[in-house]
């Protein structure tokens, strides 16, 4: 009986209020993002000093978005549980530098079991054949497959989504244009194309994102065009019509923010196949390049000598590393869907 | 009124009534806990009588009709009193009798006939299935008594009906096949929950005289359940009023109509525009506030906030009972002060109107048409198309200050018209002028800021007119912008606080988004972009047809404030001629593209009438037991746009037809007034010598 008059006074806050936090929020995001983009993708370029503490400001970002997201999603256990995933992760990504890890790239001690200690060092979860520790490969890991795996999607979400939006808007003639286009595109097995690409462009990260675009981006427009059709014979669009608004103002102001809702589950789920996509290119050798340490390239290192089975952490590790990710990446998506079904 | 109420109230009144409600409380149960839909609901429904429910959306009018189907859905529950049908109580029966008495016994018919109907199934098999089912007769027999119950409800051709699947008749049929599926298992109580509310006014009136009928015919109870006070008085002996899941008052028809003793009822009938309502003389006054949410409601009487009676100590001390009229008098009110309060003195009345002065002429349309060219399927294979006449030669004028109606039926081509003024769709042919500038083909994107802003439009649908995701600053904002009446944002921003003070809504609005908004904010809201512009123009598309009475008063009453003092003009597109008849200096009447009748409003609602504003005025419920209407059947539904009629478009249903000359020469254009103009073939004397179809009663 109390809980009921409980939650009678506090009316549950809709989701769709719940996604569209003000600007603070998109400040949050930034802060965690921007840096550790620019130490993965652009390490190379900046000075140590620079690198020393680029990722500093990112640290509390992380652990503000994690409390946000905990307390506004508390009514969905699953989602919850999703987000704890993904932010462990992300935590371990923008905190790697200053955490008490050694060298990932340094052999010490070849085939040091788990638990070991060798050369003045604990080896937790072990070391590799090379003798690299396994602890701080699989964390520092995460970095690169995180960061590749977002900005791809992202960047397959603008495609997708701009040509969505033109398809399901101007209808007619681009409508039958782009859908025949992405039709050809999906008809392609997703593996064969990403090879394909990967083959002609050469492996890289970028190249990784440009891959990704084209394999991802068709079934987001279709997604998205479908949403467009359904908003677009609303009064508010006439209204804008007939206020003689441009029609890319109209598909970007009017018609993209009333499509978030499921573009967001959609996109939490489509970051859980990219990350498995860039974990396979890794592992057939397509992706990110040694030898800094990535949880594909993890697995292909020790995939000759993980068929004894005294050595087979070596590739269960990251493994699980991977799962983890992919696994907090879905539970998010089904959270979220659950809520917005909800309201 | 012309006739008595189907049946008259049982005779014997020993015998036990087919259904009784005692003291019914219904909840749903959601995340924000326990939600009562209805509460201390009672009624009771003799053989062969007719009751009405009516009140406003949320008012918990259909909760009582699921609660008696009992389909109230996994989150509903019946916490209290008890339903008893034929003298048992539905609840201690069990799950098998319960599903032979809602097949056989209680039969309903829902506002959206396809909820009944299953698309992939031909009307005769699930017809058939009926009888087959609940009295396992033969399946010749079934079919037989299909066929004939089809045509008892006057479908024409029961034949092809009974061979066509669902989507291929039109609503109004359909709704003709769901009471004759309802009539097949012969039931003693029928529940109707707006049955009419989906279909046009002439259409609507002959599935009511259907319903009417029916019921006599075969002695069935009625509980007919309608926002439309006009449509209850024409079906139902008794009604009961109902307000924020309560029932309000209840009582004989008349006894109500004539001597309401709530305060909530009398606003009721006070915000709906009845024959004697006249914009200037006689405004129409709103009920204030707005209706409580389910679990907000107001301690005591839930009506009080919202009433001019209200005193402290005792309207809020619940509980509130109904109290009896007169002792022993079945009509009865909920309210604590109804012996108090004075019920002939008039309605503190809502300060008089000075008639505008209408000024020049802002839009000119001449011969305007728009023809659409479809091909479909295989007639685009072989290269045939058929055009469609989405307006045939329009032609009149607007002019400053006045509101001029566009009435018609769906699929008369109105919608079609605003689409070609605002620039949305090219015209095929033909002139519009605003001002010295032609419109016709000048697309949107093609006219000047200033153009646009002079012309400006007021939607239909609340719930669409406003964007989710914006607040409801940043959409008036975005207006004053785009169209360069203000660029720096603190004045913008003082804009829109004027604005939001012309529609009456609170300045910390702006920062709201439309969800947080009622249906008739949101509509509010709508005005004030329209007007955000200072446009010469607005055209309103059905404003207010989906809001709740007592707020449409209120929404009307607005836009025709802000109209008069901005002296624009208004183009005022709907269906429903009462609201026109309230609020239009002059009225153009539509049918299938073409104007039927165009002059002013005194001119259409008096004879000479055209055929089919004749019709459409006799169709139009009225909620005034004073006022008699005659009564024109006319025959059959609207033809599709897409299939015209030769010669006159209203040939297929009018009763003066005549032959060899209505069905194949268009109608020439009658001239009565300066501007009143009739397109008929009837000559002038004999369209002179109709009676007035309204005539206000007795007592004006
Ligand atoms: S009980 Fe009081 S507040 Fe309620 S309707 Fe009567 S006078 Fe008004
Ligand atoms: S022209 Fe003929 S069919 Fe048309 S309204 Fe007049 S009488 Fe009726």
């Amino acid at each position: 009986m109390t809980t009921a008059n409980i939650s009678l006074d506090t009316a549950p806050v809709p989701f769709n209020v719940r996604i569209r936090q003000p600007t603070a929020l998109i400040g949050l995001v930034l802060l965690m993002w921007v840096p550790l983009t620019l130490y993965v993708m652009f390490g190379p370029f900046l000075s140590d000093t620079l690198k020393s503490f680029v990722l500093l400001p990112a640290i509390p970002a992380t652990v503000a978005l994690y409390v946000i997201a905990v307390t506004s999603w508390r009514e969905s256990p699953v989602a919850i549980i999703g987000a704890t995933l993904v932010f462990f992760w992300l935590f371990v990504a923008v905190s790697a530098p200053y955490l008490p890890l050694i060298d990932p790239n340094k052999p010490l001690a070849p085939f040091a079991e788990m638990g070991a200690y060798k050369k003045d060092h604990w080896f937790l979860l072990g070391a590799d054949f090379k003798g690299r520790d396994m602890l701080s490969r699989d964390l520092w890991g995460c970095q690169r497959v995180l960061v590749w795996g977002v900005s791809a999607t992202l960047v397959a979400y603008a495609v997708g989504a701009f040509f969505g939006l033109l398809a399901g808007y101007l209808s007619g003639w681009w409508d039958q244009a782009i859908s025949l286009v992405c039709n050809i595109l999906l008809s392609f097995p997703v593996m064969v194309l990403f090879i394909l690409i990967l083959n002609y462009l050469g492996p890289s990260g970028f190249n990784i994102v440009i891959a990704v675009t084209f394999a991802s981006a068709p079934a987001i427009m279709r997604i998205v065009r479908g949403l467009t059709l359904d908003t677009r014979s609303r009064d508010y669009i006439f209204a804008a019509q007939t206020r003689g608004e441009h029609p890319l103002r109209i598909m970007i102001f009017e018609l993209l923010p009333n499509a978030r809702g499921p573009i967001i589950v959609d996109a939490c789920l489509r970051l859980g196949y990219t990350t498995v996509a860039i974990t396979t290119l890794t592992f057939l050798g397509l992706g990110l390049q040694p030898p800094d340490p990535d949880w594909g390239l993890m697995i292909k290192e020790s995939t000759k000598v993980a068929m004894v089975w005294k050595f087979s952490y070596m590739l269960l590790i990251p493994a699980l590393s991977v799962s983890s990710l992919i696994l907090g990446f879905n539970l998010l998506a089904d959270g979220l869907r659950e809520m917005s079904l909800r309201d | 009124m012309t006739e008595t109420p189907i049946v008259e109230a049982a005779t014997a009144t020993d015998r036990t009534p087919v259904l009784e409600c005692r003291n019914l409380c219904v909840s749903y149960f959601t995340r924000a806990g326990e939600a009562p839909a209805v509460v201390d609901f009672n009624l009771k429904l003799m053989p062969g009588e007719a009751h009405g429910i009516v009140g406003e959306s949320g008012c918990g009018k259909s909760t009582v009709a699921l609660a008696i189907m009992n389909y109230m859905g996994r989150n509903g529950a019946i916490v209290g009193g008890e339903i008893l049908f034929q003298g048992r109580d539905m609840r201690t029966m069990t799950q098998e009798e319960l599903r032979r008495i809602r097949g056989s016994k209680i039969a309903m018919v829902y506002q959206e006939p396809m909820a009944s109907l299953n698309p992939s199934m031909r009307i005769a098999e699930q017809l058939a299935e009926v009888p087959l089912y609940h009295e396992g007769v033969s399946q010749r027999e079934a079919l037989a008594r299909a066929e004939s119950m089809l045509e008892q409800v006057r479908l024409p051709d029961p034949k092809r009906i009974m061979n066509s699947y669902p989507h291929q008749i039109s609503g109004g049929q359909q709704q003709r096949v769901v009471i004759a599926m309802a009539l097949l298992s012969n039931p003693s109580l029928l529940l109707l929950d707006e049955p009419t509310t989906a279909l046009d006014v002439t259409v609507e009136a002959g599935i009511v005289e259907l319903i009417k009928e029916v019921a006599a015919k075969f002695g069935t109870s009625l509980i007919y359940i309608s926002h439309n006070l006009g449509l209850i008085l024409e079906t139902c002996s008794r009604l009961t009023v109902m307000y924020s899941g309560e029932a309000v008052e209840t009582g004989a028809i008349h006894d109500v109509f004539d001597n309401m003793r709530h305060p909530y009822t009398r606003g009721l009938f006070g915000s709906i525009p009845v024959p004697g309502a006249n914009k200037n003389a006689r405004p129409l006054a709103a009920i204030r506030g707005q209706l409580p949410l389910p679990y907000a409601r107001p301690k005591g009487c839930f009506f009080g906030p919202r009433c001019d009676y209200f005193v402290e100590g005792r309207c809020d001390q619940p509980p509130l009972m109904m109290h009896e009229v007169a002792p022993g008098s079945s009509h009865a009110t909920r309210c604590v002060r109804f012996a108090e309060i004075d019920w002939s003195a008039a309605k503190a009345s809502v300060a008089e109107r000075q008639p505008v002065q209408r000024g020049q002429v802002v839009l000119r349309v001449e011969d305007l048409s728009k023809h659409y060219i479809i091909e479909s399927g295989a007639a685009a294979l072989i290269g045939a198309r058929r055009t469609v006449k989405a307006n045939e030669k329009i032609s009149f004028r607007a002019h400053e200050a006045e509101t001029v109606a566009i009435v018609g039926e769906s699929g008369c081509g109105k919608s079609t018209f605003a689409k070609v003024l605002m620039g949305l769709e090219p015209a095929s042919a033909g002139k519009v002028q605003l001002g010295e500038i032609e419109l016709a083909n000048l697309p949107v994107q093609r006219r000047d800021k200033h153009t646009i802003s002079r012309l400006q439009m007021v939607f239909q649908n609340p719930f669409d007119t406003l964007n989710p995701s914006h607040t409801i600053g940043g959409q008036i904002g975005r207006v004053i912008r785009k169209f360069g009446v203000e660029s720096d944002p603190k004045k913008v921003q003082d804009r829109v606080d004027q604005l939001l003070d012309i529609v009456k809504l609170p300045r910390d609005f702006a920062k709201r988004l439309p969800r947080q908004l009622s249906g008739g904010q949101k509509q509010r809201v709508g005005i004030a972009r329209a007007f955000a512009g200072n446009p010469d123009m607005v055209i309103a598309d059905e404003p207010v047809s989906a809001l709740d009475v007592s707020v449409q008063a209120a929404v009307t009453g607005l836009l025709m404030d802000i109209q008069r003092e901005h002296r624009t003009t208004l183009l005022f597109i709907s269906h429903d001629l009462s609201v026109v008849r309230y609020l239009a200096d002059r009225i153009i009447v539509m049918y299938l593209g073409q104007i039927m009748e165009r002059g002013t409003t005194e001119e259409i609602f008096s004879p000479p009438y055209h055929p089919y504003t004749e019709a459409l005025l006799s169709a139009v419920p009225i909620a005034d037991a004073s006022v008699r209407k005659r009564k024109i059947v006319v025959a059959g539904e609207i033809p599709s746009p897409t299939k015209p009629p030769p010669g006159c478009p209203f040939q297929t249903r009018c009763h003066y037809m005549i032959k060899g000359v209505c069905d194949v020469t268009p109608p020439p254009l009658r001239e009565f007034g300066a501007d009143h103009v009739i397109a008929c073939h009837l000559e002038k004397d004999a369209l002179e010598k109709m009676e007035p179809v309204i005539t206000a009663g007795t007592a004006a």
